[in-house]
This record gives structure tokens, C-alpha cells and sequence, in this order.
């Protein structure tokens, strides 16, 4: 099977959906890039290449490239979204969010439940996430804690190129809003990637690596931590099972919960301040509905209650690291 | 004879019929909201058209079920010109089952998407950026239909709806922005809060046809929103409609207004869309007043019968709480 990029899965998945359905659009800044420059448009893709092509292939029909409003770009995609198209949104950086908040979680999360089940918003919004990057405070966070909490949205993570082209395919064929927020540090990382277009369905996590003694739940590029921790403990005897729940929202409690009967031991992985974190989330649906099961206190392993920092040395030790998830397996494994 | 009265001239009676029994649906739909809401059966608080009629009616006059509009908390009015079936529209504004939204939206948030209607919205200058969404659909699917957005006067000082005109010119859409100036953002003057001199001429610094309109007067607007139409239609591009109307009431149903003199509300009051339409269409003898009166009487029934079938309905069953948040989960 060929390797591919976890960037050229996303273009890959967009693309077999483009050519399937010509109701899928692209719209947002910088999507086709070079609109009105003298050597025209085409030559960008997405300021991280993830469309690079598309434009060519489509041409300004189906790919939009708009002003930098981004309350505009999510309305617009919300307006098109629930008269029959199927936009897929792009949102540069997710800290841009901010300025559009509102036609996020008042206009496209709502449509379906305000109006009675008489709309929909089939709409993705892909955004980039995480820190680094070193790109500072404002183009460095991840807020899927935001949107896992806001009733109407899908929140997707990728945290591998397979996947990616999975879910990519899944959420633009899903009639709900969906939140694909792709980790700009997986972009070149590669997997096998089959050529024909699957679906990986939402709420279905996987199961990384089995083990007996510990549970670790990493999101995005938190995953790969995750395992990196795993496999250098398992030298030592101690067996870790690695999860990776995909989406956010709808969250495979399932599988969390059969895996922590089994080993009795959590630790959650994610990248985001501690408060209201995913990894505080989980570790309340753990401590509610599988408190029997638990050998040992859970342990949260997340940024710490602050914005991200610019210097590479507090930039790294920012982000939950290998050292910090060993410190966290150990003190689990003490009970 | 002036222009717009030979616009009513150009209407055949059945078109203006129409347009009256529109206008007097509004009117008569909105003042049983009032006494309703005095009452008590109607949960929460309440945004009235009243003084507006000829504004929506006319924006809605040339457009049909498949062209697209999104509206504002004060939507009553936008729904009823837009087709919307006023009993469903009393039941979703008790709370009730069977309403439009299945009581999941209440006053500020009716849709109708059967009849392109694609929601009042509550967060003021929410339907613009919408609406370029809708129209972009029109374009993408060449169909020609087009998608208005309206909104008031507070929400034409809105960043979305700056960002909206901006991207409707960029993108070269059939979206038209119908700016409803009552006067008012909530209790606060559009002649203290627009900077500009006026929201038209503001919207033409967008690189799009703007015109001011007398909204009380339907023909006038009819007149402006086919040269709208005109440029949505058949050249595929935005336009924005300022459209100058008198708030007879205040921001809310209820709302004292001790920020309005007697004499200011006096002067605003006088302005009444359905007396001007009755001058105009007796004027060039197209109606008299038995057709009218008719229709009155007509509209009074409807609105009666549906208030009545929404008092006796009973309220969404708990059950349906967690309903319809997803599509499928």
C-alpha cells in the first residue's frame, strides 16, 4: 500500500469528494491563493499545502478564495450549507476562531435542534491546531475542549494520515456540523493510505496498542506521545494500552470504560490548559461510571493554565512531553 | 399621478390582494401576539412588526418559495410575507407542540425552510453572512434564485454585516441586504448610532447599488426590490436596500419607552403602512373598501382560529428534549 502524508491524505479525501459530489465546496482565505496577483491563482492550496491542486481541478466554481473575514467565510458557508450545498470551510488557525464564534456555536450548531430537525448544516470546518510551532500565542492553540462542549458540533482529531482521509470522507458526507482540526505537526508524518476512498466512522475509537496494566487516552499529536511512553515502558514490564478516541464529540465512552475495567489505571493525555480539559472530562466520565474499576487516582497529563508561550524552552515544556506521561504511568502504576 | 402609484396601476387585483391580506395578517397576527403576551401565554418576550408591514411585504412580493430570506428577532412579520403559515408560527411562539420549529425556537428563532425561509435569528446581524451562503448556493447551483437578509439599523453597525456586503461584491452573488431603519436599536437612535449619513450611502462604499426606500409605502418598496431583483436575477450581483420605517411600538413587547416623547411616538404612529396601502389602491379605484373590509374580516378569522388552536394545543412532550440535536450520532 503506498504511504502517503496525513496533509496529502486530507487533499486526497477532499478531492475523491469533489469529484463525487459537486455539491462540495471550498471556501475560505487562501484556499486557492493568488486571486488577483499577477501570477494567478492556484499556486498555494492552503497555507499549509493541504489543497494544493484542488483549484486546478475545480477551478473557481468550487473553490472560493475569500477576504480575511472570518465571520463571513463560516456564515457563508452556513448559508450554503442549509440550502443544499456541502462547504467545507477552512478556519487558517484555530485561534482565529474568536472573531466568528458566533456563526459557529449560536448559527450552525443550533440550526438543526432551534428550527425543530427541519435543517441542516452539512458543513466542515478545518482548522489547524496545536503548539510547536513556535508561532506564539495567538496561531499555537487547540480548543477542542470549546467545541466538544457546544451541543450540534462533531468534533473530529486525526491523529494519523489514514485516519485523516477516513474521517475527512466521513465528515463531509455527515450532515451535521463538523469540527476537523488537523495537527499542523502530523501534517508530515505518513502512513499507508489506500488510493480508493473509506469512511471511518465518528464515535468509534481505536485501540492503538492492547496492554493489561495502564490506559492512556491521547487526542491529536498527543497520541503518538502516547505511544512513543508505551512502547519504551513495555521494555520494563509495564503494559500499557494506548486509546485513540478519533472524535471528541460524539466520545466512544464504550470502549474508555471496558478498557479501564481491564487495567484499573487511566491517564489522559491532552493538550490544553487543565481546566475543562478533555482530559478532565474523561477523567469525570471515569470516575462516574467506572469508579469500581480503578486501582489508582487518575492522572491528567495537559498543558498548564496558560497561554502558549513563544520561547522554544518554555514552548516544550508547555506540551505534555514523554517525561511528563512516564511521570504520570509510574504514579498509576504506585497506585 | 406619481410613480408609485403607477406601480399599484401595473398590479392586477389579485396581486394586490394579496399583498393586503399580507400586510393586514401582520398587523392583526401582531397585535394578538401583544394581547396574548398580556395575557401570559406566551413564554419569554416578544419582538413586533407593527408600523414595518409594507417593508417585508413588499422586499417578499417578487420572490417566490424557492428564493431565500433570513430575518431578524423581529421576524413575525418576514415570516408571514414570506408565506409562512401563521399557525403553525402561534403555535411555535406559545411553546407549543406542532409549532413551526416544534417549539424548539420560539418568537426569535421561526423557520420555514419549505417556503425559504431560513430562520429568524436572534443575534443581531446573524442573517447577512447567511445569506451570502444562500446566494452562494444560487450561484453555484445557477438556478437564479436570490437571498435577502434582513436586518435593522443596529445590526447595519455590525462587523458581520460589513464583512457580508464586502464578501457578496467579492464573490459576485445575488444576495440583497434589506436594512430596516425603524429608528431605533433597541432603546437606543439610529441617528445616534449609525455614523455614517445614512446606512445606504455607507453601503455603497462596499462597491454595491444601494438605495433608500420610504418602507411604509409597499409600491415603493416593490419598485426598489425589483431593481434588486433585476441585478440578483439576471447579473448575479448584491444590492442593499435601506428601507426607512416607523417603529409604532417599542423593543420589545412590553418595553415603556420612556426614551420616546408623546409628540416623537405621535408623529411615528401617523405613519401606518395599512392606511397608506388602502389610500393608494382606492386611488386608482383597483379596490374599494368592502374588497378590503373583506379581506379584514377574512384575516381576523385566521388569526382567531389559529390563536385558539395554539391556546388548546399542549406543549412538546418532554421526550422530545434530546431530539434532532445531530442528524445521527
Amino acid at each position: 500500500m503506498p504511504k502517503k502524508s496525513y496533509r496529502m491524505a486530507i487533499n486526497e479525501a477532499i478531492r475523491h469528494e469533489m469529484r463525487r459530489d459537486p455539491n462540495v465546496i471550498i471556501l475560505g482565505e487562501d484556499v486557492a491563493g493568488g486571486q488577483g496577483s499577477s501570477g494567478g491563482p492556484g499556486k498555494v492550496g492552503s497555507v499549509f499545502g493541504v489543497l494544493a491542486g484542488l483549484y486546478d481541478e475545480f477551478g473557481a466554481e468550487r473553490v472560493f478564495d475569500t477576504p480575511i473575514t472570518e465571520s463571513a467565510i463560516i456564515g457563508a458557508a452556513n448559508g450554503a450549507a442549509m440550502t443544499g450545498l456541502r462547504p467545507i470551510a477552512e478556519i487558517m488557525f484555530v485561534d482565529f476562531i474568536g472573531v466568528c464564534l458566533d456563526q459557529v456555536y449560536n448559527q450552525a450548531a443550533k440550526f438543526r435542534y432551534m428550527f425543530g430537525g427541519k435543517a441542516k448544516t452539512p458543513l466542515v470546518i478545518r482548522s489547524t491546531i496545536g503548539a510547536g510551532f513556535r508561532a506564539g500565542a495567538q496561531h499555537s492553540q487547540t480548543l477542542h475542549p470549546l467545541f466538544t462542549s457546544i451541543p450540534g458540533l462533531k468534533v473530529v482529531m486525526p491523529t494519523n494520515a489514514y485516519d485523516a482521509k477516513g474521517l475527512m470522507i466521513e465528515a463531509i458526507r455527515d450532515d451535521d456540523p463538523v469540527i476537523f482540526l488537523e495537527s499542523k505537526l502530523l501534517y508530515d508524518t505518513e502512513a499507508e493510505v489506500p488510493d480508493e476512498a473509506y469512511r471511518i466512522p465518528f464515535g468509534e475509537a481505536n485501540i492503538v496498542r492492547e496492554g493489561k496494566d495502564v490506559t492512556i487516552v491521547g487526542f491529536g499529536l498527543m497520541l503518538a506521545r502516547a505511544q512513543q511512553v508505551a512502547e519504551a515502558l513495555a521494555k520494563e514490564g509495564i503494559d500499557c494500552e494506548v486509546i485513540d478516541p478519533r472524535t471528541t464529540s460524539p466520545l466512544d465512552e464504550d470502549t474508555l470504560l471496558e478498557s479501564v475495567e481491564k487495567t484499573g489505571r487511566l491517564v489522559v493525555v491532552d493538550e490544553s490548559p487543565p481546566r475543562c480539559s478533555l482530559a478532565a472530562d474523561i477523567a469525570a466520565i471515569v470516575a462516574d461510571k467506572g469508579f469500581r474499576s480503578l486501582k489508582a487516582p487518575v492522572k491528567k497529563v495537559t498543558c498548564p493554565h496558560t497561554p502558549v508561550p513563544f520561547a522554544p524552552s518554555l514552548e516544550d515544556e508547555y506540551m505534555p512531553n514523554p517525561r511528563r506521561i512516564t511521570e504520570a504511568v509510574r504514579a498509576v502504576m504506585a497506585g | 399621478m406619481s410613480e408609485n402609484t403607477a406601480a399599484a396601476l401595473q398590479m392586477s387585483r389579485d396581486e394586490l390582494k394579496r399583498a393586503y391580506r399580507r400586510i393586514k395578517t401582520i398587523r392583526a397576527f401582531e397585535e394578538r401576539v401583544e394581547k396574548e403576551f398580556a395575557l401570559g401565554n406566551i413564554p419569554g418576550f416578544a419582538h413586533v412588526y407593527i408600523g414595518q408591514e409594507a417593508s417585508g411585504v413588499g422586499i417578499c412580493h417578487d420572490l417566490t418559495d424557492e428564493d431565500y430570506i433570513g430575518s431578524t428577532h423581529r421576524g413575525h412579520g418576514h415570516c408571514i410575507a414570506k408565506g409562512c403559515d401563521v399557525k403553525g408560527m402561534m403555535l411555535e411562539i406559545m411553546g407549543k407542540q406542532g409549532g413551526l420549529c416544534n417549539g424548539k425556537g420560539g418568537s426569535m428563532h421561526i423557520a420555514d425552510l419549505t417556503k425559504g425561509m431560513l430562520g429568524a435569528n436572534a443575534i443581531v446581524g446573524g442573517s447577512p453572512p447567511i445569506a451570502v451562503g444562500a446566494a452562494l448556493t444560487a450561484k453555484v447551483k445557477k438556478n437564479g434564485r436570490v437571498s435577502v437578509a434582513f436586518s435593522g439599523d443596529g445590526a447595519s453597525n455590525q462587523g458581520t454585516s460589513m464583512e457580508a456586503l464586502n464578501m457578496a461584491v467579492v464573490l459576485k452573488v445575488p444576495a440583497i441586504f434589506v436594512f430596516e431603519n425603524n429608528g431605533y436599536g433597541e432603546h437606543t437612535a439610529a441617528s445616534y448610532a449609525v455614523g455614517a449619513k445614512s446606512i445606504a450611502e455607507r453601503a455603497r462604499g462596499f462597491g454595491l447599488e444601494a438605495e433608500t426606500v420610504d418602507g411604509s409605502d409597499f409600491f415603493a418598496v416593490v419598485d426598489a426590490m425589483r431593481r434588486a431583483l433585476d441585478r440578483g436575477r439576471n447579473h448575479g450581483l448584491p444590492s442593499v436596500i435601506e428601507s426607512v420605517c416607523t417603529r409604532h411600538l417599542g423593543h420589545f413587547v412590553g418595553d415603556p419607552q420612556p426614551y420616546r416623547t408623546a409628540e416623537e411616538l405621535a408623529v411615528a404612529r401617523a405613519v401606518d403602512p395599512v392606511k397608506i396601502f388602502r389610500a393608494k389602491v382606492k386611488d386608482v379605484r383597483l379596490m374599494d373598501d368592502a374588497d378590503l373590509d373583506a379581506i379584514d374580516a377574512e384575516v381576523m378569522a385566521e388569526i382567531e382560529e389559529a390563536t385558539q388552536a395554539a391556546l388548546a394545543a399542549p406543549f412538546p412532550d418532554v421526550n422530545s428534549l434530546e431530539k434532532d440535536v445531530y442528524v445521527r450520532y
